[in-house]
Parts: C-alpha cells; sequence; structure tokens
C-alpha cells in the first residue's frame, strides 16, 4: 500500500471517529483515500474536508473535547497553520493524532521530502510551554503502526502525539500488514463534554487561566507528565551497534537510506553501526549517551540543515565528536555520499 | 430578617435560571452580555436540554461564558468557534451545540469559520454578539464598528476609505443556503429582551429537526467601550447601531 | 536477490503502474518490495519516473542514484538515467522517440519498439506490459503468473477482461526485445 493511504486505512481501523484535513501535497491521498472509502458506512466515522487547516485543527480540538479518537493530517506549510490549535489542545489536555508529511521548507518551499520540520514538532511549534509525542516511522508499516500506537498513547497521556513522517514514505508502496478492526470506543471520558450529568459539575475544556499561578500549577502538571512519558514511551532502533566503532544517527526515511549507506560502509570494512530514534520526543538520548562512550565518532544524517543533530550533541555531551550531514530543500541524499561524509567528517576528521 | 420571610410567594417575580451558575458576572454595569446570557440558559432551561447542550465559548469579553452557563462547555481560539461547534456535533450529532460569539471573534479573525459553517449548513446555534467594538482588549475598531465612529485604533473616528466599511455578516450568512434561520435582536428593552429569547428558543427547536445553522445576532451596547452612562449608551445605539443594523428577522424558515 | 529498477518516461506512458505491477508481483511471489514514484508537477504531463525494489532481504532505502536496470521510454529519461545504472547493469530503450543510443559500453543494452508493437496491437495502453514483457525475458526474476497477479490488483475491477490482452502484450514483448550490446 501507498504510505499516505496506508495511514487513512489505519485510522479506520483504529477505531478513530473522525477526521477533520484539508488537501496540500504529498499528503492528499489521505483524506482522498478516507472520503473513497466513506468510512461513515463501514465504522460510523465523519470525514470533513475543512475551509483550511486553522478549521480542520479546531474541529479536532472541538470532538476531541468530547472525548473522541480523532485525526488530521497535512504537509508542512499546511501543520504551520495547525500549530495554534495544537497549543489550545496541548493546553487543554485533549487528546489527538497529526500526521505531518514533511516537505522542503521554509515558506510554499517545495513538494519534494525533507525532515526539515524536527524542530516544530519536538521542541514545539506552537506557542507555550508544552510537548507532542513524536514518532517517526521509517516504513509503510511503522506508519500504520504507529496510528494505532498513537491513539493510544494520545489517551494514555491526554496529549497530541505526531506522526512525523515525510515524502518519501507517504508517496512510497510496500508491503504492510494491517492490523484487525478496532470497535470505535463507547467510553465517555469524565473530562469529556457530553452533555452535563445531574448532579455533577458541568465539564469545562479550556486552556484559559487567568491567575498566573493557577497557569503555573497546569505547567507544573504538564511538566509531571511529560516527565512520565520521558520515562516510559521512549523507542528506538539499533543496528551493527555491537562492534561497531562509530555511529550513524537517523530517523525516518533517511535512516533506510543511512542503513545502506552503512552496508556499503561495512563492505569496505568500516565498522559503523546505526540508531534510529523511534520516538524524537521522547528523545533516546540516554541509549545515545551509552553508545557514544565507546564510539569514536558520530554522524547524524537528516534531510535538513542540522536539527536532530543538537539533540545528540545534548545526550553526547562532548564524550565524543558529534557532525552532521543532510541534504535539505526537498533533496534526498544517495547512500553514496552519506558514506563519503562519514569518512571525512567523522574517521578523517 | 431570614431568607424564608423573604422567599415569600408574593415577593417571588423572577426567579434565577438553573442553567446558569452562581458565579458572578464580570461583564460591566449596563452590558447587554449579561441579559443575552440569561436569555439563552433560559431557552436552554425552558427546553429542558440543559444535560443535552454543549456550548463554546469565544476570545473576547465573553471569554469566560463557561463560568455562567451550567453545561458543557469549551473554550475555542479567537475565531475557531464554529470549528470547534462543528467538531463537537459531527461526533455528537444527537447535542444540542451553541457557539457563542462578539463581533471581533466572529466577523474578523474567524470570518471563514463563520462562514463555511454556515455554508455547510452545520446544526449549530450561532449566538453573535455585537457592540460594535473591542470591548476585552479595551475599545478598539471593531469590523462592525459604524462609519465616523471612534475608537481607539480610530481616534478620528472610523474611515471607510481606509479602515473599510463596517460587515453585515448576518446579512452575508443569511444569504447562504445552510443558513435556515436568521435573526437581528437586541436586549435593550424588556419587550426586545422577550423577543431574543423566543428568537434563542426558536433557534434551538430547530436545532432538534435538524434544519441547518441557526444566526441569532444580539444588537448590544458597550458603556464602557463607547464611553457614555449605559442609559446613554441604549439611546445611541438605537439612534446610530439601529439604522445600519436593523432588528428583525433576515431569513425565516418557509412555510 | 536484489532488482533495484529505474522507469522513467513520459506521464501517461503507464510508468508509474508498471513499477506498481512489478511490485504486487514481487508480493505475490512472496518478496520484499517498495515502490517510489516521483511526484508532483512532473505528474501532470511531463517527465515521471519511479523506483521499483525487489528483494528477497528487507529493503533499507527506498530511494537510490544507482540501479540494477534502468527502463527509460523517452530521450530525456536516457540522458537522466544512462549514467545511473551499475556497471554491469542493463538499460532497456524504447526505440520510438529516441534521437540517440547509448554511449555506455560498460552495461548490457536492449531496445524494444514497444509503441510500434502497441499500434499494431490497436491498444496503445498496453504499452507499458509490452515494455514489462521484454525486462521480465532478459531477466526473469518473476514467475509470468505472479506478474498477472498484480496487474490484477492494480487495475481496477471493471477492466478485469483486459487481463487477456495486457497477458498478450507481455509475450509479444518477450518476442520483440533485442539486445543492442553486451557489457564489456
Amino acid at each position: 500500500m501507498k504510505g499516505n493511504e496506508a495511514l487513512a486505512e489505519a485510522a479506520i481501523r483504529a477505531g478513530a471517529d473522525a477526521y477533520f484535513g484539508y488537501p496540500i501535497t504529498p499528503q492528499s491521498e489521505v483524506i482522498e483515500y478516507l472520503m473513497r472509502e466513506n468510512p461513515a458506512d463501514r465504522t460510523g466515522m465523519q470525514v470533513l474536508q475543512a475551509e483550511s487547516e486553522i478549521a480542520a485543527i479546531n474541529m479536532v480540538y472541538g470532538a476531541a473535547g468530547c472525548g473522541k479518537r480523532v485525526m488530521t493530517s497535512s504537509s508542512s506549510p499546511g501543520i504551520s497553520l495547525k500549530m495554534e490549535g495544537v497549543s489550545y489542545i496541548a493546553g487543554a489536555e485533549l487528546p489527538c493524532l497529526l500526521v505531518n508529511v514533511v516537505r522542503g521548507g521554509p515558506g510554499l518551499g517545495t513538494i519534494q521530502p525533507s525532515q526539515s520540520d524536527y524542530f516544530q514538532a519536538v521542541k514545539g511549534g506552537g506557542h507555550g510551554d508544552y510537548k507532542m509525542i513524536v514518532l517517526a516511522p521509517a516504513t509503510v508499516q511503522e506508519s500504520v503502526d504507529y496510528v494505532k500506537l498513537g491513539f493510544e498513547l494520545a489517551f494514555k497521556y491526554r496529549n497530541p502525539v505526531m506522526i512525523l513522517s515525510d515524502g518519501i514514505i507517504g508517496q512510497m508502496m510496500e508491503k504492510v500488514e494491517l492490523f484487525e478492526q478496532q470497535p470505535r470506543s463507547k467510553e465517555e471520558p469524565e473530562w469529556a463534554t457530553v452533555g452535563k450529568k445531574e448532579g455533577k459539575d458541568s465539564v469545562i475544556v479550556t486552556s484559559l487561566q487567568l491567575q498566573s499561578e493557577e497557569q503555573e500549577k497546569v505547567n507544573l502538571r504538564l511538566q509531571a507528565k511529560y516527565r512520565e512519558v520521558e520515562k516510559n514511551e521512549v523507542m528506538y532502533e539499533t543496528y551493527n551497534c555491537e562492534d561497531a566503532e562509530y555511529l550513524f544517527a537517523a530517523f525516518g526515511s533517511c535512516a533506510r537510506i543511512t542503513r545502506k549507506a552503512m552496508e556499503m560502509a561495512r563492505k569496505k570494512g568500516i565498522k559503523v553501526g546505526l540508531i534510529r530514534p523511534q520516538t524524537l520526543y521522547p528523545f533516546p538520548a540516554d541509549a545515545i549517551s551509552e553508545l557514544s562512550e565507546r564510539m569514536k565518532g558520530i554522524l547524524t544524517v537528516e534531510m535538513n540543515a542540522g536539527q536532530m543533530v543538537e539533540d545528540v550533541r545534548l545526550a553526547v555531551n562532548g564524550k565524543t565528536p558529534v557532525e552532521h550531514f543532510g541534504r535539505f530543500g526537498g533533496v534526498i541524499p544517495s547512500p553514496e555520499e552519506i558514506l563519503e561524509a562519514l569518512e571525512q567528517k567523522i574517521i578523517g576528521g | 430578617m431570614s431568607e424564608n420571610t423573604i422567599k415569600t410567594p408574593e415577593n417571588l417575580v423572577y426567579e434565577k435560571t438553573s442553567v446558569m451558575t452562581d458565579r458572578v458576572l464580570h461583564y460591566c454595569p449596563g452590558c447587554g452580555h449579561g441579559t443575552a446570557h440569561r436569555m439563552l440558559a433560559e431557552a436552554i432551561d425552558e427546553l429542558g436540554i440543559q444535560g443535552d447542550t454543549i456550548g463554546v465559548a469565544p476570545v473576547g469579553c465573553s471569554v469566560l461564558a463557561y463560568y455562567y452557563f451550567d453545561v458543557d462547555m469549551q473554550e475555542a481560539a479567537h475565531g475557531r468557534a464554529p470549528a470547534v461547534a462543528t467538531g463537537i456535533k459531527r461526533v455528537l450529532p444527537e447535542k444540542y451545540v451553541f457557539t457563542y460569539q462578539g463581533d471581533g471573534d466572529l466577523a474578523a479573525i474567524g470570518t471563514a469559520e463563520t462562514i463555511h459553517a454556515c455554508n455547510r449548513g452545520e446544526n449549530i446555534l450561532v449566538v453573535f454578539i455585537n457592540n460594535g467594538i473591542y470591548g476585552m482588549t479595551g475599545g478598539q475598531m471593531a469590523p462592525t464598528t459604524l462609519e465616523g465612529m471612534k475608537s481607539s485604533t480610530s481616534p478620528r473616528g472610523r474611515d471607510v476609505k481606509t479602515m473599510g466599511n463596517p460587515l453585515k455578516i448576518t446579512e452575508l450568512v443569511a444569504q447562504l443556503p445552510g443558513t435556515y434561520f436568521v435573526t437581528r435582536q437586541s436586549v435593550h428593552t424588556p419587550a426586545n429582551v422577550r423577543k431574543t429569547k423566543k428568537a434563542l428558543k426558536k433557534a434551538l427547536e430547530y436545532q432538534k429537526l435538524n434544519k441547518g445553522t441557526c444566526f441569532v445576532e444580539v444588537v448590544a451596547n458597550c458603556p464602557s467601550g463607547w464611553k457614555m452612562t449605559p442609559v446613554q449608551s441604549n439611546k445611541w445605539m438605537e439612534e446610530n447601531m439601529f439604522p445600519y443594523y436593523p432588528l428583525g428577522d433576515i431569513k425565516v424558515p418557509e412555510k | 536477490m536484489t532488482e533495484e529498477i529505474i522507469i522513467a518516461g513520459f506521464g501517461g506512458q503507464g510508468v508509474l503502474s508498471m513499477g506498481q505491477i512489478l511490485c504486487y508481483g514481487g508480493v505475490m511471489q512472496g518478496k520484499e518490495v517498495s515502490w517510489m514514484p516521483s511526484y508532483g508537477p512532473e505528474m501532470r504531463g511531463g517527465t515521471a519516473n519511479c523506483t521499483a525494489i525487489i528483494s528477497d532481504d528487507q529493503i533499507s532505502s527506498p530511494v537510490l542514484n544507482e540501479f540494477d536496470t534502468a527502463i527509460v521510454l523517452n530521450q530525456p529519461s536516457m540522458d537522466k538515467f544512462e549514467d545511473a545504472v551499475k556497471p554491469g547493469g542493463l538499460l532497456i530503450y524504447e526505440e520510438n522517440g529516441m534521437t540517440r543510443k547509448p554511449k555506455r559500453t560498460d552495461i548490457n543494452v536492449c531496445s524494444i519498439a514497444a509503441y510500434d508493437e502497441s499500434v499494431r496491437m490497436n491498444n496503445t495502453k498496453v504499452f507499458n506490459m509490452i515494455v514489462i514483457g521484454g525486462f521480465l525475458k532478459v531477466k526473469p526474476i518473476l514467475e509470468l503468473n505472479k506478474v498477472i497477479d498484480g496487474l490484477k490488483k492494480v487495475l481496477p475491477e471493471r477492466y478485469h477482461h483486459l487481463v487477456p490482452l495486457n497477458e498478450e502484450a507481455i509475450y509479444k514483448g518477450m518476442d520483440i526485445i533485442k539486445s543492442e550490446h553486451k557489457a564489456d
């Protein structure tokens, strides 16, 4: 299946209650697939093409506030528009699933694949001290699995979860095993606005506190939640790290290209491994820190001008040299140039 | 004197509806919001739908509306209430959903959300409080500020050549096939208050029948923003606002 | 076995679906596959290409710079991808519309007059199946019936009556592909 279509099918199967979106290349197949599939007949899931990304994310807010499983998807410029809503969703502690099929920027940029929204996804994007849980699939299979996982995490922590895909994963086709249809939840969480219950206080979904002390309490509660997320939800994969002297760090589609470079390097006798963070927030800082102690150097490979490299450097904390190699603007790095960068920046450097 | 001796039948003329909480309203003296809140709350009460109603509060003076309505409520980002209400209504189609918005929220930053929710004919009630000014932020020009009207961002009066014309968004949404019932009311006299409540009640009844968007504008005064006494502001409203924003039904269901 | 293929040509030549058919055929045969299209403005009438990878092992990168096989269906595609064929690899080109022959001598080169053949078959839509036939003749990496199963996946149900015609096109392609040059 095509990556974007797999995301859409996974949303139906994960028991999503609603999807609100707006077309943008390279992710329009998500809403196209949903409209074609008409999940209202299959599961009762509602699908609506909104008048803008801004409206779409606020529809997500409304439906999420009713305790429903809601998803939206877009690509970089559209995600920027959604960021206001994401901040409100994080502030009101609502669960939702966002997908960013990243393309090159800034501005209108290019429609070709990129990873230049790492900072936006991991460090904020919207205003205020908040975090999204960020999942980075490298295969179409992971795209599917992370839809299910994403909803679970969103409800576990009452927090927005983002799947940070890119134009490669969204547009490519590969083999995928779909999970069984999950029933839509009938639960009515106590924090959801579903109509005031007799004898109970009315439910208010809001991110507004007029007293600073009250807002600080909210911030402290959010931070405590984020520490829990950091403790429990880190996911990553390592390849060939047992005997490695050098380490690649890469995520998403770029990690696959880097794996090819690793295979080529191994053929040349260079002992290099690869760590692929599957969660970008929470970041596998401990794992990287531990690995860095026995590495002569680390090269991050990203389709951006150097974003994840900052988190890798923080994790390594000076224990070994960390360099970055990237192509950007929609250019995809080749395994050959990644290998060359390893040889020049790390081994020769 | 104990409470019981005061609460005798002959003394009881008007009881607070249970759809309003006991919180003290933060609105300025003489402001129309309080009355508009109350009429909506009474309409909900009389229809017996308190447990089935979900409201959406805006950003503006009525940002804290969720403290006053004793129904489940969501606070929306500035201008996005119709989109939030769409999200709610799409997943809970059996519930009654309303937005309560001011002129800046509904007719400036949220114009797209307003028009598209109305154009889709979302089965929601939009309550639009139009006082021609940004009250909460301290009296700046609103999209509905009248020509020549002074505000902190039009200190020499609104010059329509450079600042645009006062926007009759209610007439605009009435043009859309998605709206079912569009009316303009006020709450400055007892007779008008009764009419407003009737309109709100009718709108909620139409929602039960899935007729499309119902849009109730309430032209209101803003004594603080207009820098007048409440009495002066009501008189000014009659003389200046009503000629441009005439009261009455704009679109009524065909019989 | 890993076969890394680039297929390139004009939009409308069935470039993207060729890759999909091969990949679905691979899935039917229990192989790992990956298909990655070029997308964007070029989808709408300009040049189009896709990368198809069929392998017995897990596939790492879905995007590549070097290929075992390049199937080029117009001159701009030959100009772009001739150099991307691995030494000893295969270049298949459509004769129609080419203004020059490939220059490289370290690769195997085949030509196929698929367009002319499709005209003879009275259906230019089967053009891409003729090319697939030619490719499978030179590199029989997939069983033919699996490729037909793959075709059925790509082809909407309402066109399934055209499957026999497409099968015929594959056989035609196998017949008409010509070896132009053997790698030095």
